[in-house]
């Protein structure tokens, strides 16, 4: 495999941004109320990771250290509001339907964490294929979120209707709780095959935003901490 | 009068910020682990999304419309986010000891809290006047507030449960958050 692959695997399995990391948890839970908003949402932060990966790792070695965060900001919160733009030009019932989570893109733990720890530290194309493999697992992981809540909530998917009218859909499932269940069932399967692959009993597991925020992204926070 | 009330209990309650909006669920899971904690956490987002609506409602309002920059909200309003969380943590410092050690250290967690980001967008979206924006803002982090705290008071019992091993940690909590989601359904009678 080379390095390039590598850097899609990487990120489509190894590391899946929503599945194993579970970073980005606030549009993961807030727009997968349909399939359609998930891949809409995924494919949105999709090209802000490629762009921003690209920008960020030509820039490397111009940004100083010390104000690398702001600079990787402002990078990130450019190519949102272009986003932004085209999406409500071009796709406007979909802009309506994602709303506010759209220039929230901006605080997105996946971005910066990627501009961080990745594209600051490698050449430009590796960094481009690493926002890649990040973005279309993070576009996977908001998909199938989706169907999975579309499908139980309307028993649609993507719109069309799939399953017999005889079934009653629990609408539950697309309001804001089922979004926590799901979510819930999602990390305790998580938490099993864990288990079973290293046959011991764990810590409890530091995922992405919610126990460390270190793995948040943007570390600042933390790092003034510890100063 | 009336409508500033209908805008407090509608983001305070009805549109929960964290259980029906999801923003800010990160601090949600992360810093409810007791309810000291999750206490001096909602303190610090009340303070600073207060002032950060009040900052960046002015900043639209006579800088951004006047020059006809709108479309730069989003960057302008992170940055001013991000300033205005360092120079609250200096005067806190400076100014007001005794608070800034319940809340210092919570204060530079907040900047990555799209909660804040997320008041001061909606504040843009629903044209609300400078003090309709301030009360949303200190509404909906009041809303956090309360649902932190709640979150915290039912972390400390669930510890002495006895949960299915897979369950263990951020599932259970985010069942609860669920459940608690439910019970906040009961609020939207309200307006």
């Amino acid at each position: 495999m080379n390095k390039y692959t590598e850097r899609l695997y990487n990120g489509l399995i190894k590391e899946n941004p929503t599945f194993v990391l579970m970073l980005g948890m606030c549009p993961t839970l807030a727009v997968t109320t349909s399939a359609i908003n998930g891949i809409g949402m995924g494919l949105s932060t999709t090209v802000v990771l490629i762009l921003s990966n690209m920008l960020i790792s030509m820039l490397r070695k111009i940004i100083p250290d010390s104000v690398r965060m702001p600079a990787f900001i402002v990078v990130v919160a450019s190519f949102v509001t272009m986003v932004q733009f085209l999406m409500e030009g071009f796709v406007p019932s979909l802009y309506d339907s994602l709303g506010i989570y759209i220039p929230l893109i901006v605080v997105n733990c996946i971005i910066l964490g990627r501009a961080e720890s990745y594209a600051s530290k490698n050449p430009v194309l590796l960094s481009v294929f690493d926002g890649i493999g990040m973005g279309l697992g993070f576009t996977i992981g908001l998909t199938s979120i989706g169907i999975v809540r579309e499908l139980i909530g309307a028993g649609k998917i993507f719109g069309f209707t799939v399953l017999p009218t005889s079934y009653e859909p629990i609408s539950i499932f697309i309001l804001a709780p089922g979004a926590f269940f799901v979510l819930a069932m999602l990390t305790a399967a998580q938490n099993k095959v864990k288990a079973g692959k290293k046959n011991k009993v764990q810590k409890p597991e530091e995922s992405g935003c919610s126990f460390n925020c270190a793995s948040c992204g943007s570390k600042m926070g933390c790092k003034e901490q510890e100063d | 009068m009336k409508e500033l009330l209908l805008i407090a209990v509608g983001s305070a309650f009805v549109n929960n910020v964290v259980l029906s909006q999801f923003l800010g669920i990160c601090p949600f899971l992360g810093v409810s682990k007791n309810v000291k904690t999750a206490a001096g956490m909602g303190g610090a987002v009340v303070f600073v999304i207060t002032i950060s609506s009040f900052v960046t409602g002015l900043i639209y309002k006579f800088i951004l419309v006047k020059t006809g920059f709108e479309y730069l909200q989003t960057i302008v309003f992170i940055l001013v986010i991000a300033a205005l969380v360092q120079f609250v943590e200096m005067f806190l410092k400076k100014a007001m000891p005794p608070l800034y050690d319940a809340l210092g250290v919570y204060l530079p967690l907040i900047t990555t809290n799209c909660a804040v980001l997320g008041v001061a967008l909606t504040n843009v979206q629903k044209s609300y006047t400078i003090l309709e924006s301030v009360v949303n803002g200190l509404a909906t982090a009041v809303g956090f507030l309360v649902s932190i705290v709640l979150m915290a008071g039912i972390r400390e019992k669930i510890e002495y449960n006895d949960i299915a091993p897979s369950f263990k940690g951020t599932p259970i909590v985010l069942v609860t958050a669920g459940l608690m989601a439910i019970a906040f359904f009961g609020f939207s009678g309200l307006i």
